[in-house]
């Protein structure tokens, strides 16, 4: 025996009820509420960062690279081709094509950028990811678990910014002369060989309440240097910056929604 | 059966062969080794959970912390022995009071023929020793 109509109606409507019960109805009667409930990993919904580069020049960015790359345990390779680096130094040719205007100021022409992973909107490293060992975290961070990283590199063939560095050797085994003590910072892991990695906003210190190396080190310097904060508040410190000053970011043509911004 | 004595004589040869590792290494198995404490584990008195648990399920539970810490950012445990909440990290909290890894981690590990990766990339502490 089938299910008459007037059943299948009766048990359609009842259906309904139930879905209207769950959490269909939490978000039409408290909208938010169990939103707020399930969202955050740490205290933003999108963390970002201002690089002022008014205030910036090289020593100091050398000063947040070696900070950076001492509290990871990133060691300095010594070739450029098998580099590993979370924060470095390029020109604004190389950092920006497609704004390659003529006659730029000699400050611009001249003077290296402090680059890093832009934490994007809309990250293509994490579509391309087979394993998902690259994600977003829901207060913005794009993080990888490299206990799943197979090593593939379809992350670093995706990402436009070149934020990503393959790990072709133990990093352990790294020059000597080039990196004494290494590894520097023992509550840190290092990487194995076969992993990709890459800037994670230091979520780490973040989850402790303290601000990324990078901007610690900036601001024992120079105050507002970097300015890191969350971008979806409008009273945040990023944003008061944003809004005083014309920013750029890199290759936003391209959709990803980069979350670094540069005061030129 | 042609050749019957050749065959049945390289048969027991053969099963002799075969059998020869059991019968040589008959009573004579490996003990168990004795994990050693540290000063300050010895001090402790507990570990996080119930010792039977831990020597049984640590690597459940750390399989567990992995991916809490990194991907859900849920980086501490309530303790379900004593209520205290730690810090979920093998690199900062196991080995601070287990700092001798050679002779708590290592010497069970290798006598029950396990490899964990674990200290690819999280780093052991230096033992004096």
């Amino acid at each position: 025996m089938g299910v008459n109509r007037r059943e299948f109606l009766k048990i359609a409507g009842l259906s309904t009820l139930v879905g209207l019960g769950g959490k269909t109805a939490f978000e039409l009667l408290a909208p938010g509420e169990l939103e707020a409930r399930e969202a955050p990993l740490g205290e933003a919904q999108k963390w970002g960062m201002v690089v002022d580069m008014h205030k910036m020049d090289e020593p100091l960015m050398d000063k947040c690279i070696e900070a950076c790359h001492r509290f990871h345990n990133v060691p300095n390779i010594g070739t450029p081709k098998e580099e590993v680096k979370w924060l470095w130094k390029e020109t604004y040719h190389h950092s920006f094509p497609g704004r390659e205007n003529e006659y730029l100021t000699e400050e611009v022409e001249e003077m290296p950028f402090l680059l890093l992973c832009n934490h994007c909107t809309n990250p293509p490293c994490v579509r391309v990811c087979p394993t998902k060992a690259t994600f977003k975290r829901e207060d913005g961070i794009v993080i990888m678990d490299m206990h799943r990283c197979i090593g593939c590199r379809f992350c670093m063939a995706a990402c436009p910014y070149g934020s990503r560095s393959f790990n072709w050797g133990d990093p352990r085994k790294a020059p000597e002369a080039l990196n004494p003590g290494f590894p520097w910072n023992p509550d840190y892991p290092t990487r194995s060989m076969g992993v990709v990695e890459k800037c994670n906003f230091c979520a780490e210190r973040l989850a402790k309440g303290q601000y990324p190396a990078c901007v610690e080190a900036a601001a024992e310097e120079v105050e507002g240097a970097l300015v890191f904060g969350d971008l979806a508040d409008p009273e945040s410190e990023p944003r008061a910056v944003l809004r005083e000053h014309y920013t750029i970011r890199r290759k936003p043509e391209l959709g990803t929604g980069p979350n670094v911004f540069y005061v030129i | 059966m042609y050749d019957g004595g050749k065959i049945i004589t390289g048969l027991v040869i053969g099963l002799a062969l075969l059998l020869f590792p059991f019968f040589y290494t008959a009573g004579k198995a490996a003990r168990a080794p004795e994990r050693e404490l540290t000063a300050k584990a010895k001090e402790a008195e507990k570990c996080i959970e119930a010792t039977a648990f831990m020597k049984t399920g640590h690597m459940k539970l750390l399989d567990e912390w992995r991916d809490e810490v990194v991907r859900d950012a849920d980086r501490y445990y309530t303790s379900n022995l004593t209520g205290e909440v730690h810090y979920k990290s093998i690199q900062v909290t196991c080995m601070e009071c287990h700092s001798n890894k050679t002779k708590f981690c290592d010497r069970c590990h290798t006598y029950a023929g396990v490899d964990p990766f674990c200290w690819d990339c999280h780093i052991a502490p230096k033992e004096s020793e």
